[in-house]
C-alpha cells in the first residue's frame, strides 16, 4: 500500500462532497445550467437562502475582508486585482447560484482561486460563502439611469486623437505595450478608470502572472543601455535578479542578461503619458470610459 | 543485453547493502559533524545552524557547477521540504504527505509513500509538508490529518500510526520531526482554527506517545492567568516549526506561534503565555526549564516559529532567533534571558523597550475597524524559512521581506475546524513594493554585515558551507550560490518554479552536492 501513489481529492471538491445530498443536487444542476445554459436567467430555486438577511449580510462583510478583501478591496469596490463587485453587472456571475459556483470553484484563467486555496484562507463553509453573497448583493449599487458620455465620440477618441490604442488593445485592435482593455469596463469602477488615466503611474497595472509565482509582474518601467550603447525603454514583462524581458514602445520583444548591459534602471513612473486637462477633457474622458464600459458590458 | 543485466543487480545488492547499514542512531546525529556527507536531521545538526562542513565547491569553483539530477514528485503547490542524506540515499516528503527514498546520486526512486488522507483536512497555509526524521531503520512524517507516522527507511511501508489530534478540529502536522534520543519530538499546526497548541513526543520504537506539552496552560498551571476567561481552550499557540536540542543540558528549544484568533485581542486578554515562544524543555519529560515570549499579545500573526539557532561564543551559550516581529533575539539559552533584540527589517509597531530589553508593542499597532497599516506584515520580516549560521564567518544568514499591510479587525465566532482570525489584512493601497533580502546578521551586534536584495520576496531557506559559500533560492526561481563573507554573487541556475523550499548539502563517492526542492521538484547541483 506504501508504493501505491493515488490521486489525492482536491480542495475544491471539499464543500461539495461535504454537502447535503441536497445541496449536492443543487450545486450540480447549477453547474450544468453554468455549462448548457449560462444565458438563462436565474431560476427561484437559483436564490441564496439566506438573501435579504441583514444579519447573514453583517457576518458576510466579516467573511469577505478576511477571504475577499486582499483583491476585491475592503467594501467590495475593487482593488488593484480583482473587480469592483459592487456594480450589479458582473463578468462571471449573475444569479446567486453563479456567484456560489464562481467563489466555491474560482475562474480558471484568471487570478480568482477556489475556496481554500489563496494561501490566506483555509476555506469557506456553504453558509458562509451564502453570507458573502448576502454581502455582496446589500452593497451593490444600482448603475445611473442616465448613462454618461458618448460611446461612438469615446471609441473615435480611443482609436483616434488620444491615442489610447498606440498602446492598449480592446475587441483586437490596439497596440500590446500596455494592458488589453476590452473587459476592464466591466470589472474596474469609473472613479478607477479616471485616476488610471488621470494618474497613471499611482498604480502599475497587473502583468503577466505566472502560476509559480506570488505576485505577478507589474507593468514597471526599464530603462538600459546595452553593450554597444543602444538606449532601451519599455516596459517589463517578466524580470528576476540576472535577466528581464521587455518590450519597448515598437513592441520589439528583448530579453537581456543584467550583467551585460552598460546600465539597467526600473521605475514605477510608468510608461504612459498623464492625461492632464489640457490634455483630455473631463467630458473626452467621459466619452472613452463610456466606450470601454460599452464594450466591457458585452 | 544479458551483462546490462547483471549489472543492475549489482547496483540493486550494493544498495541493499548500504542501507542495512544506514541505521542511524542518536550518537550519528549527536556528533553529524564528523559524518559531513550526510544531513541527518532537519537543520544539518541538532544545533540548528543549516551549516554543511563541506569545502569541495567553494568560491572558486563554484561558477562552475551544473545540474547533476531533477526529480519530478508529481505534486502541485509549494514544496516546502528539506531533503535528508544517509549514505547515499535521499529522504525527502512532498505536498499531500508524499515521502520518497533517492539515490542521492542520481534522483533514482527507490520507494514511494503517499498517505491516503481524508477529503476534509483543514490545513491553513498549502497542503504542504517541510520534511522527515530519521531514527534506527525508520523515517518519521506528521502528517496533515494529526498523525504521526514510521516509514520503513527501507521500503516505505507504515512501521506504526499514532493519532495525535482530531484534525477535524483544525489540528496537523506540517514541520519536519526531530528525533531525539528514541524520541521523535514534534510540534502541531493550526493556529488559524484555535486549536490548543502542544509539543509532542513520541517513542520512535513503538510509536507510543511519552510526553506531551500544551502550550496554553490549563487551570491550575502557571501562565494561565495570561489569558482572559475559557480564551485559554482555543489559544492556539501551535509549534509547527523545527526546534533545536542541546545535548550538554538534555534540552530541546521549540518555538511556538500564535495565539489565537490570531489577529484579535479582543476576548484573550493578557501575554497569552506561551504564544510566540522560545520554549526550553527536558526532552525526556516535556517540562520546562525556561520560556521567553517575543511578542507578548500577538495581534498581527507574528508567530515565532522559526528556527533557534544554537551559537557559542567564547564562554557564552547563546541561542539566536531572527523573529517574524523584524526583531532578532539573542538569549544566554542556560537562563532564556535575554542578551539583545535589534531590528533586521522594517518595523513601525514598537518604538521603546521594557526594562528587560524586549520591544514592547506600540498601543496604535493593534488592528482597527478601518484599518491601519503596521510593519511587518503578516508575513511577518521572515518567516518558517530557515536560516543557517556560519561559525567560520560567525554570521547568521536569514531571508527578509520589507512589506506592510493594512490590518482590520474582523469578528468569528468561535466554532469548531472553522477558520478563527477575528480580523484580515492586505496590502496597504499605497505601499511600496514589497522587497526581499538576504540579510548576513553579525549575533554580537545585531549589524547587517551585508544584503542581497532579491528581485521580489523569497520564501527559501539558507544554506552555508565550509566552503566559504550560501546558497539561497528565490520567487522567480533561481538557485543562487553567494560568497559567505560578501554577499556577491557567484552562481545562478534558473530552474523554472519558485523555491518555499530549504537547501542542504550531501556528499557520495566522495563529490559534494547541493541540493533544493522548487516547483513541484527536487535539484541536486555538483561539480562538473
Amino acid at each position: 500500500m506504501s508504493l501505491t501513489i493515488h490521486q489525492s481529492p482536491r480542495d475544491k471538491n471539499k464543500f461539495v462532497s461535504s454537502a447535503l445530498p441536497a445541496q449536492r443536487f443543487f450545486l450540480a444542476s447549477a453547474y450544468i445550467c453554468l455549462l448548457l445554459l449560462a444565458a438563462i436567467p436565474a431560476a427561484a430555486d437559483d436564490r441564496n437562502p439566506l438573501a435579504g438577511d441583514a444579519k447573514a449580510a453583517k457576518a458576510g462583510e466579516y467573511e469577505f475582508r478576511i477571504n475577499c478583501a486582499l483583491c476585491h478591496g475592503l467594501g467590495a469596490r475593487g482593488g488593484g486585482r480583482g473587480p469592483d463587485l459592487t456594480r450589479v453587472q458582473k463578468k462571471h456571475a449573475h444569479s446567486d447560484a453563479e456567484m456560489f459556483q464562481v467563489i466555491s470553484s474560482g475562474i480558471p484563467g484568471t487570478a480568482m482561486p477556489s475556496n481554500g486555496t489563496n494561501g490566506q484562507g483555509v476555506g469557506m463553509t456553504d453558509e458562509e460563502i451564502w453570507q458573502i453573497i448576502a454581502y455582496i448583493r446589500s452593497v451593490e449599487v444600482k448603475a445611473p439611469a442616465k448613462t454618461i458620455g458618448n460611446v461612438a465620440h469615446g471609441k473615435e477618441l480611443f482609436y483616434g486623437d488620444a491615442n489610447c490604442s498606440l498602446c492598449h488593445m480592446v475587441e483586437g485592435k490596439g497596440g500590446r505595450l500596455g494592458p488589453e482593455l476590452t473587459s476592464v469596463g466591466g470589472s474596474r469602477t469609473r472613479e478607477a478608470m479616471i485616476d488610471s488615466v488621470r494618474n497613471p503611474s499611482r498604480h502599475l497595472a497587473w502583468g503577466l502572472t505566472e502560476s509559480t509565482k506570488e505576485f505577478p509582474q507589474e507593468y514597471e518601467t526599464i530603462t538600459v543601455v546595452t553593450a554597444n550603447g543602444k538606449k532601451i525603454k519599455g516596459v517589463a514583462l517578466n524580470e528576476d535578479s540576472f535577466s528581464v524581458q521587455m518590450m519597448d514602445s515598437s513592441e520589439q520583444i528583448y530579453l537581456l542578461e543584467k550583467d551585460k548591459l552598460r546600465s539597467f534602471s526600473k521605475s514605477r513612473e510608468s510608461i504612459m503619458p498623464t492625461y492632464t486637462l489640457d490634455a483630455l477633457s473631463n467630458k473626452d474622458l467621459d466619452d472613452i470610459i463610456a466606450f470601454l464600459t460599452s464594450v466591457g458590458a458585452k | 543485453m544479458r551483462g546490462r543485466n547483471a549489472l543492475i543487480v549489482v547496483l540493486a545488492f550494493s544498495f541493499a547493502a548500504t542501507i542495512a547499514h544506514a541505521q542511524v542512531t542518536f550518537e550519528r546525529i549527536v556528533n553529524s559533524g564528523k559524518e559531513p556527507q550526510n544531513w541527518l536531521t532537519y537543520s544539518g545538526d541538532y544545533s540548528g545552524r543549516r551549516f554543511s562542513p563541506l569545502d569541495q565547491i567553494n568560491p572558486t569553483n563554484a561558477r562552475s557547477m551544473v545540474a547533476k539530477w531533477v526529480y519530478q514528485t508529481g505534486a502541485t503547490g509549494k514544496l516546502e521540504t528539506t531533503p535528508l542524506v544517509v549514505d547515499g540515499i535521499l529522504y525527502a516528503t512532498a505536498q499531500d504527505d508524499r515521502a520518497f527514498a533517492l539515490d542521492a546520486r542520481t534522483g533514482r526512486p527507490i520507494w514511494m509513500y503517499q498517505r491516503q488522507l481524508p477529503g476534509d483536512i483543514r490545513p491553513c497555509c498549502g497542503r504542504v509538508n517541510r520534511g522527515l526524521a530519521i531514527l534506527g531503520d525508520k523515517v518519521f512524517l506528521g502528517t496533515l490529518d494529526a498523525h504521526v507516522i514510521a516509514l520503513d527507511a527501507k521500503t516505505g511501508n507504515v512501521a506504526w500510526d499514532a493519532v495525535a489530534a482530531d484534525y477535524q478540529k483544525g489540528y496537523s502536522f506540517t514541520v519536519a520531526p526531530l528525533a531525539v534520543k528514541n524520541l521523535v519530538v514534534i510540534g502541531v499546526s493550526g493556529g488559524e482554527y484555535g486549536v490548543r497548541g502542544f509539543i509532542d513526543a513520541y517513542d520512535a520504537t513503538t510509536g507510543a506517545r511519552k510526553w506531551r506539552f500544551y502550550t496554553v496552560p490549563g487551570p491550575d498551571e502557571p501562565g494561565h492567568e495570561t489569558w482572559e476567561g475559557d480564551s485559554w481552550k482555543v489559544g492556539g499557540a501551535p509549534a509547527w516549526n523545527t526546534g533545536t536540542y542541546d545535548p550538554a543540558t538534555n534540552q530541546i528549544f521549540w518555538p511556538t506561534g500564535n495565539p489565537a484568533p490570531s489577529n484579535r485581542g479582543e476576548g484573550r486578554a493578557g501575554d497569552n503565555l506561551y504564544s510566540n515562544s522560545l520554549l526550553a524543555l527536558n526532552v525526556d519529560t516535556g517540562q520546562m526549564n525556561w520560556s521567553f515570549q517575543f511578542t507578548k499579545h500577538d495581534e498581527h500573526d507574528w508567530d515565532a516559529t522559526q528556527v533557534p539557532i544554537m551559537i557559542n561564543s567564547d564562554s557564552k551559550h547563546m541561542i539566536a532567533q531572527a523573529n517574524r516581529n523584524g526583531f532578532f533575539y539573542v538569549l544566554d539559552r542556560s537562563t532564556g534571558k535575554l542578551i539583545s533584540a535589534t531590528a533586521y527589517g522594517k518595523i513601525t509597531w514598537s518604538d521603546h523597550k521594557d526594562a528587560e530589553g524586549r520591544p514592547v508593542a506600540n498601543k496604535e499597532a493593534s488592528p482597527t475597524l478601518a484599518g491601519h497599516t503596521v510593519c511587518p506584515g503578516a508575513l511577518g520580516t521572515t518567516n518558517f524559512m530557515a536560516p543557517a549560521y556560519d561559525p567560520q564567518t560567525s554570521l547568521f544568514y536569514v531571508t527578509a521581506r520589507d512589506q506592510c499591510d493594512i490590518f482590520s479587525t474582523a469578528p468569528q465566532p468561535y466554532e469548531a475546524g472553522h477558520a478563527y482570525y477575528g480580523s484580515a489584512y492586505f496590502p496597504s493601497d499605497e505601499a511600496e513594493p514589497y522587497r526581499g533580502f538576504l540579510k548576513a546578521i553579525d549575533p554580537a551586534t545585531g549589524e547587517i554585515k551585508w544584503k542581497f536584495e532579491h528581485t521580489s520576496p523569497t520564501w527559501s531557506g539558507v544554506l552555508s558551507t565550509a566552503g566559504g559559500l550560501v546558497f539561497t533560492g528565490d520567487a522567480e526561481g533561481n538557485f543562487i550560490a553567494l560568497d559567505a563573507a560578501t554577499g556577491k554573487v557567484l552562481w545562478h541556475f534558473q530552474m523554472g518554479g519558485a523555491v518555499y523550499a530549504a537547501p542542504i548539502a550531501f556528499a557520495v563517492d566522495g563529490k559534494e552536492y547541493v541540493a533544493i526542492a522548487a516547483g513541484s521538484a527536487v535539484y541536486a547541483f555538483g561539480l562538473p
